[in-house]
C-alpha cells in the first residue's frame, strides 16, 4: 500500500513539476474554457432573466469540454517521448500509474474551475460558489478523470487519438453532467441537501464504480 | 481437412437462418392479421411489434458484450472478441432501426419525433457509447489492441447503462407507454413471438459476422506468412 501510494505521488509530482514549468495544458484549458463562455453567451443570449436557468449548463458545458482537454493531454508527453514503457517499469502495479495519471488530471481540472468561477461572476453576474457546488466539482470532476483517464490511455495509441476520447468519453460521462447540471441549479436557488441529495449519490455511485473498474481496467490498456 | 472444418459452423448457420426466416413468416401474420388492432392508437400501434423487440433484443446484444469482453480478458480467446465484436455492431443496427421506428411511431403518436424521456435518452446515449466502441476498434493498430480496448470499452459502457438510466430517470420519469398490465393476452403473444423471432435473427447475423471476422483474422495471416 505505502509502495503504491509512493509511486502515485512520485508520477504525480512529475506532472505537476512539468505543468508548473510549462503550462502549456493549464493555459490551453484555461483559455478554452473562457471561449466555450463566449461561444455560450451568444448562442443563449444570457441576460439576467435566464442566467438561473442556463448557467449551470453553460458552466458545466465548459468543464466538460475543457476536461477532454486535460485529458487528453495527460498520456500525450510519454506516448510522443517514449516515456510510458519506463512509467510501466516502476516497481508498484500499474494501477499506481492510473493514480498518479489521475490526479493530475483532477488537480488541473479543479484548478480550472475554480478560475472559471470568478469568470462567471463577471461575465453572467452569476455567484456559483457555495459548499453544494464546491461539492458537486468535486465529485463530478472525479467521475470525469476516472472513466477519462482510462480512454486517453486508449486514445492515445490509436490513429485518430485527439478525435476518439472526446467520442467515448462524452457519452459515457453524460450522467454526471445531468447530475452536475442539476445539483448546481439547486445549490444556486440555495434547497441545500434536499435538493442535491439524489445527485450527489448518483456522483458517489458513479465514482466509486469508475474508480475501481478504471483501475482494474488500465492494466489491460497498457499491457504488453 | 478445411472443408469439413468450414461446414460444420457454415451447417448450423444454415440452420438458424431457416429458423429466422420461418419464425418471422409466422411472425408478420401475427402481427398484420392475427392481432387485433388497438382502439385508441389505431393500426399505427402495429410497428411496436417491430419497435420493441428490436429495443429489447438490443439491450440484450449489449449484455452479450459484456460478457464476452469479461470472457475474453480472462480467457484471452479470440472467438470470445470475434463475438463481442460481432454483437456490438449487430446490436448497433438493432439500435439503430429500433429508434428510427420509435420517432415513426412517435411523430404519429405525440406529434413529435423525439422526447427526452427517461428510455430514449437511455437507448441514445447506449447507441452513441457503442458507436465510439467501434469506432476505437476500427482505429486501433493492431487486432490484438483492437480486442484488449474493446473489451475495455465494453465493460465499462455496460456498467455506465443503469447509471444513465438512473440519471435520466429522476429528471423525466418515464412517459412512454408502459406495457405492464393491460396487454391483451393475442398482443402479449405477438410481442413475445416477435422477440424470439428477432432474437433468432440475431443470433444468425452474429454467428456470420464473427465468421467473417473469423475469415478475415484468416486472410490477414495468410497475407502475412506469404509475403514472410
Amino acid at each position: 500500500m505505502s509502495r503504491y501510494l509512493r509511486v502515485v505521488l512520485a508520477i504525480y509530482r512529475k506532472d505537476a513539476q512539468l505543468e508548473a514549468r510549462t503550462r502549456e495544458t493549464f493555459t490551453a484549458m484555461a483559455v478554452f474554457a473562457i471561449a466555450v463562455a463566449l461561444i455560450f453567451n451568444f448562442a443563449f443570449q444570457v441576460n439576467p432573466r435566464n442566467v438561473a436557468l442556463v448557467g449551470p449548463g453553460i458552466a458545466w458545458a465548459a468543464f466538460t469540454f475543457t476536461g477532454v482537454i486535460g485529458i487528453n493531454r495527460a498520456f500525450i508527453f510519454e506516448k510522443d517521448r517514449g516515456t510510458l514503457e519506463g512509467l510501466l517499469l516502476a516497481p508498484a502495479g500499474r494501477e499506481a500509474v492510473y493514480g498518479g495519471k489521475l490526479l493530475g488530471t483532477l488537480t488541473l481540472m479543479l484548478i480550472v474551475e475554480a478560475l472559471m468561477v470568478p469568470v462567471f461572476l463577471v461575465f453572467y453576474d452569476i455567484a456559483l460558489l457555495s459548499w453544494w457546488f464546491v461539492g458537486t466539482a468535486v465529485l463530478a470532476t472525479v467521475g470525469f478523470a476516472a472513466v477519462g483517464t482510462v480512454f486517453a490511455a486508449i486514445a492515445v495509441h490509436t490513429r485518430a487519438r485527439e478525435v476518439l476520447l472526446p467520442l467515448l468519453f462524452l457519452p459515457i460521462v453524460m450522467p454526471v453532467v445531468v447530475a452536475a447540471v442539476s445539483s448546481t441549479a439547486s445549490a444556486l436557488a440555495g434547497e441545500g441537501w434536499s435538493g442535491v441529495a439524489r445527485w450527489f449519490s448518483l456522483m458517489v455511485a458513479f465514482d466509486v464504480v469508475f474508480l475501481v473498474v478504471s483501475s482494474l481496467a488500465f492494466e489491460f490498456v497498457v499491457e504488453e | 481437412m478445411p472443408a469439413t472444418k468450414a461446414a460444420g459452423p457454415g451447417g448450423w448457420r444454415l440452420a438458424v437462418l431457416a429458423v429466422a426466416g420461418a419464425m418471422m413468416l409466422v411472425n408478420l401474420w401475427l402481427i398484420f392479421a392475427y392481432v387485433p388492432t388497438e382502439v385508441s392508437m389505431g393500426v399505427v400501434q402495429r410497428i411496436f411489434y417491430f419497435h420493441v423487440p428490436t429495443v429489447e433484443i438490443g439491450f440484450v446484444a449489449f449484455f452479450v458484450v459484456f460478457v464476452a469482453s469479461i470472457w475474453y480478458l480472462v480467457s484471452r480467446k479470440p472467438s470470445a472478441d470475434r463475438l463481442a465484436q460481432a454483437a456490438a455492431e449487430i446490436g448497433t443496427m438493432f439500435l439503430t432501426v429500433a429508434i428510427i421506428m420509435g420517432a415513426i411511431w412517435a411523430k404519429k403518436a405525440w406529434g413529435t419525433w423525439w422526447i427526452w424521456d427517461n428510455k430514449l435518452t437511455t437507448t441514445f446515449v447506449l447507441w452513441l457509447i457503442y458507436a465510439g466502441y467501434l469506432m476505437v476498434r476500427a482505429y486501433a493498430p493492431t487486432r490484438a489492441q483492437a480486442a484488449r480496448w474493446g473489451a475495455i470499452i465494453g465493460i465499462i459502457s455496460f456498467l455506465d447503462v443503469p447509471i444513465v438510466y438512473a440519471a435520466s430517470s429522476i429528471l423525466h420519469p418515464a412517459e412512454t407507454l408502459t406495457t405492464e398490465g393491460g396487454l391483451e393476452p393475442a398482443m402479449r403473444l405477438a410481442h413475445w413471438f416477435s422477440f424470439f423471432a428477432f432474437g433468432v435473427l440475431f443470433v444468425y447475423m452474429t454467428m456470420l459476422r464473427s465468421g467473417q471476422h473469423h475469415d478475415e483474422e484468416r486472410i490477414d495471416e495468410l497475407r502475412r506468412t506469404t509475403i514472410e
